[in-house]
């Protein structure tokens, strides 16, 4: 997987939140964005993931060399963030099983399984998510997000909300995604900041 | 065939979470029955005629379909799962699975909602396949407006007024139609007498929803 972004700038009416943000990311490459509180890091997070459109310039992933269409990037990517909820009325094993019919996956209950477990979430499949803390809610979000064991991997805030044993967790997630396939994380967290090859700041 | 498959899962996730909640279920049968009993109270004393209850009866619909239809989208919105669903489905199955959810949403109430409106009412209808086929095609056409319109206004504010403000004209023909059918179907058992109606109905459900389809990539991304 390939992504090029150039002269990419998002502006609401008169107000421009950022302009001109360009890079381009391999696999076994990783990307931090980092910038101040309202510099635009998650719009620039949601504009790579096709949630909204830029006000300007070019974004192109490719796939064996093969523009891929945008439609089809969401096959590609995983994203965590604060503002992606899960549906709490549903129990996480309803939540993980959308997700897994949404994308096509079939017979990977052992996978699952695993994540549960890596996660420490086992036991609590049939719960409602509207039980579980804030941190559980952010672990079942990355079960869900490495379902179909995603080409890019997005991360908005990654370590939001995640005890001692959990930010362990999501840090050997990012080190193994960034091994061969392509890490963007947006943070301020310092910590966060050292799987990040390449940085880019937004707003400054 | 992917496309169906996907609608059909936003179908099913819909399905369980009203189940869960019964949010739309709850205020489209509660706005019904209210507002059954309180036309039901105030034309008993005096009768009115088949044209008024014809008129009363896509009322009901039409208001009834206004308090709860809304939520497909709405919930959504508020519960910040809207990001989720991009994420996972193209538009086109997301306004096809949320089409779908509200269509069999409406017409399961109006099992509740017309039989009752007939016994309280005292109203029948010599043309029932005219008449249950004009009440197929004008939920559709209600269920398929109401959709796109609660995707509309699930970005505002103010979204309950909102949607009854933009919903009211864009499903007018609707009402008019399935007004002006009714009245033939309490008169005439011929199915062709409604056959304007019936057309009228059939295209309008036809255009809302290719035009939705077509449109709600853009009321839906950004």
């Amino acid at each position: 997987m390939e992504i090029k972004a150039a002269g990419l700038g998002k502006s609401y009416g008169e107000k421009r939140v950022f302009r001109d943000i360009g890079f381009g990311l391999k696999d076994g490459q990783s990307l931090a964005i980092i910038g101040p509180n309202g510099s635009g890091k998650t719009t620039l997070i949601k504009i790579l993931c096709g949630l909204i459109r830029p006000s300007e310039g070019i974004l192109n992933y490719y796939g064996n060399g093969m523009k891929i269409k945008p439609d089809d990037i969401f096959a590609h990517i995983g994203l965590v963030g604060p503002y992606l909820e899960l549906y709490e009325e549903l129990t996480a094993w309803e939540n993980v099983r959308f997700f897994m019919r949404m994308r096509n996956l079939e017979n990977i209950s052992d996978q699952v399984n695993e994540l549960f477990e890596f996660f420490k979430l086992s036991g609590r499949e049939t719960d409602p998510v509207k039980t579980y803390s804030s941190g559980m809610r952010q672990r079942l979000k990355y079960i869900a997000a490495l379902l179909h064991n995603p080409a890019i991997l997005f991360l908005d805030e990654p370590t939001a909300n995640l005890d001692i044993q959990g930010i362990e967790r999501v840090y050997q997630v990012m080190e193994e995604q960034k091994r061969n396939k392509i890490l963007i994380i947006a943070t301020n967290d310092h910590d966060d900041l050292k799987f990040g090859d390449e940085q880019i700041a937004v707003g400054t | 065939m992917q496309l169906a498959r996907k609608a059909w899962y936003i179908f099913d996730k819909d399905i369980r979470q009203e189940y869960k909640t019964r949010y739309s279920v709850n205020a489209i049968l509660l706005f019904a029955v209210v507002t059954l009993v309180a036309v039901s109270f105030s034309i008993g004393t005096f009768g009115a005629s088949p044209d008024i209850k014809s008129a009363l009866l896509w009322i009901v619909l039409f208001f009834s379909a206004m308090s709860g239809l809304a939520h497909i989208f709405v919930r959504e919105e508020e519960k910040h799962t809207a990001d989720t669903l991009k994420l996972l489905a193209s538009p086109t199955s997301i306004f096809l699975g949320k089409f779908i959810f509200n269509l069999v949403l409406f017409v399961v109430l109006q099992l509740i909602i017309v039989p009752l409106f007939f016994a309280v009412m005292d109203f029948s209808v010599n043309g029932v396949s005219t008449f249950l086929i004009i009440l197929i095609l004008g939920s559709i056409g209600l269920s398929a407006g109401a959709t796109i319109i609660a995707a509309i206004i699930s970005k505002a504010s103010a979204k309950g007024a909102l949607f009854t403000v933009l919903a009211f004209p864009i499903l007018l023909p609707v009402i008019v139609a399935g007004i002006s059918g009714t009245k033939i179907a309490v008169n005439e058992s011929n199915i062709m007498a409604a056959a304007s109606e019936i057309q009228m109905l059939f295209a309008y459900s036809v255009v809302i929803i290719t035009g939705s389809v077509l449109l709600f990539d853009f009321v839906w991304k950004d």
